[in-house]
């Protein structure tokens, strides 16, 4: 069981060689960027906007009321719910939320094609399928996650405003003003860098489990649960190492 | 021609390919026929190079697989053209996409030539153009097949692979495809190499046929002679049928 994870390991090691193997077709690679950033990146705006902004929602709620003291500004609620919001919901649960939407894309459409030899079928053309699937499908996550973070946050930070307002937990004012109070831009660097790795995690995670398929449809369905499995689990580990390294 | 020289290949435990020897002649329809699991796929596998043998040698006219640099292997690949036995169109792609695939990555060829090269393919085939711009999952079958061929045709290869291009298709349908496969072989002089289990594709298009049994080549002659050998390995295999032993017995007297 261990000797098979650390097999595992390496397999995904030697795996990531292949992916980055240089691409000799830049014109083709460039057209396949562009449909994973739509596949990917662009389908996924909405659900990150309203998880966010329920997330930012709640996270008002429970702060307020724990907070709920005649002597501490609302502002203070503020900072903490602003602080709650960029270090970690938006970088991890968006995060995790996408392991779950894109990995497990990535994991059974790789799936599918090696079952179905459209693999074989680009290593009979000359094709380096590890690279010529892959390494779009990473660039596209590294570049478009970061900015579905960036969306998240402040659809967080609106969902805490607008659930402050309507519930009327906070003097919005007040409230509205401490979003810019101590504000250290360090921390949005801290978060994308985080969601830098969990995106890099997520595409190559899933890209390994789909890759190495052996089967048929129900191996594909069975790839595409375990590699959802592994990024969580990559996702919190790292998540606790990046924290405790860099802040 | 293709020469292979006494290919092994075993996954684990199981021997699949035990020692074969055979060529495969330019311009001709090269038959592999033999039962299901007897080895077929992962001959033809082989000898493309998609599984590496465990010994032998395969030989393109002269050309050495696994002897070559970068350079030359990537030649030899866009010389090479297959037809999967499930058709293994891209499903991310529309139909044009699929094949034209191969020459967006290996030609120098003008957007308009390009264009001219993929109608040309899959007229060729008898693909309509108003099925251009569909999704392989919204073709039919025998439509898969003939765009599959499309594809492996499209950079003009010297070596056609075909992994029993008409299974699952009604008698009508593979007989258009054999008949398209035939065509293609004669017309541009390619070596076609088609495993099958379909006794109708060995008559009607076999100019050269190898049996298959067990990891084994049993048997190798022309069709014409397939139903009046006395070679045992092809009457156990050919003529388990009703119709064939009757074909047989007529033909005997
Ligand atoms: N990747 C693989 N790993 C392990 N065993 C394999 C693999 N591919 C094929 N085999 C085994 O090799 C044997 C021959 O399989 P192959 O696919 O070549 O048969 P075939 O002649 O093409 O049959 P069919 O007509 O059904 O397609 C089978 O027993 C199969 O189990
Ligand atoms: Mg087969």
């Amino acid at each position: 069981m261990i000797y098979r994870f650390f097999e595992g390991i390496g397999e995904y090691f030697l795996f990531l060689r292949e992916v980055f193997s240089r691409p000799e077709h830049w014109k083709e690679y460039y057209r396949s960027f562009l449909r994973e950033v739509e596949l990917l990146g662009f389908s996924s705006i909405a659900l990150v906007c309203f998880i966010s902004l329920f997330m930012g929602a709640v996270v008002l709620i429970q702060t307020a009321i724990n907070l709920d003291n005649p002597f501490l500004a609302d502002s203070y609620i503020a900072i903490a719910v602003r602080e709650a919001i960029i270090l970690e919901f938006a970088p991890t649960i968006v995060s995790l939320i996408l392991a779950g939407k894109v990995g497990s894309n990535i994991a059974s459409t790789l799936g599918t094609m090696r079952v179905t030899e459209q693999m074989d079928a680009l290593r009979v053309m000359g094709i380096n399928p590890a690279s010529y699937l892959v390494l779009p499908k990473i660039i596209a996550c590294l570049i478009f996650f970061p900015i579905l973070v960036i969306f998240g946050m402040g659809m967080g930070l609106t969902g805490g405003y607008l659930a402050g307002d309507l519930l009327n937990l906070v003097n919005t004012e007040v409230y509205l003003s401490g979003y810019f109070m101590e504000f250290f831009p360090h921390y949005v660097t801290y978060s994308l860098t985080k969601t830098l790795v969990f995106a890099f995690i997520i595409a190559t995670v899933s890209a390994y489990f789909g890759y190495k398929v052996e089967g048929g449809a129900v191996e594909v369905g069975k790839a595409s649960t375990k590699s959802v499995v592994a990024m969580s689990f990559s996702i919190i580990l790292f998540n606790y190492i990046l924290t405790d390294l860099i802040l | 021609m293709i020469r292979v020289n006494n290919i092994r290949k075993s996954f684990g435990e199981q021997d699949v390919l035990k020692g074969i020897d055979v060529d495969l002649y330019p311009g001709k329809c090269n038959l592999i026929i033999g039962l299901s699991g007897s080895g077929k796929t992962v001959f033809l596998k082989s000898v493309l190079g998609l599984h590496n043998v465990d010994s032998g040698s395969i030989e393109y006219d002269g050309r050495m697989l696994g002897d070559l640099d970068k350079n030359e292997t990537k030649k030899l690949r866009q010389e090479m053209g297959m037809v999967f036995q499930g058709s293994a169109l891209f499903n991310s792609l529309n139909i044009e996409e699929n094949v034209g695939l191969p020459l967006n990555f290996f030609s120098d060829m003008s957007l308009k030539e390009k264009s001219e090269r993929i109608k040309f393919c899959l007229n060729k085939v008898r693909i309509s153009d108003d099925d251009f711009t569909k999704t392989p999952a919204e073709l039919s079958g025998g439509m898969q097949k003939r765009v599959a061929i499309a594809r492996a045709i499209i950079l003009n290869p010297k070596y056609l692979f075909c992994d029993e291009p008409n299974s699952g298709l009604d008698p009508e349908t593979a007989i258009v495809i054999d008949e398209l496969i035939h065509e293609i072989t004669h017309e541009f002089g390619m070596t076609t190499i088609v495993n099958t289990h379909d006794m109708n594709s060995v008559l009607e298009i076999g100019d050269h046929v190898i049996l298959l049994q067990d990891g084994k080549k049993t048997w190798e002659g022309r069709s014409e002679d397939i139903l009046t050998t006395d070679a045992k390995s092809v009457v156990d295999y050919v003529f388990r049928s009703k119709l064939f032993k009757q074909m047989r017995s007529a033909l005997k007297k």
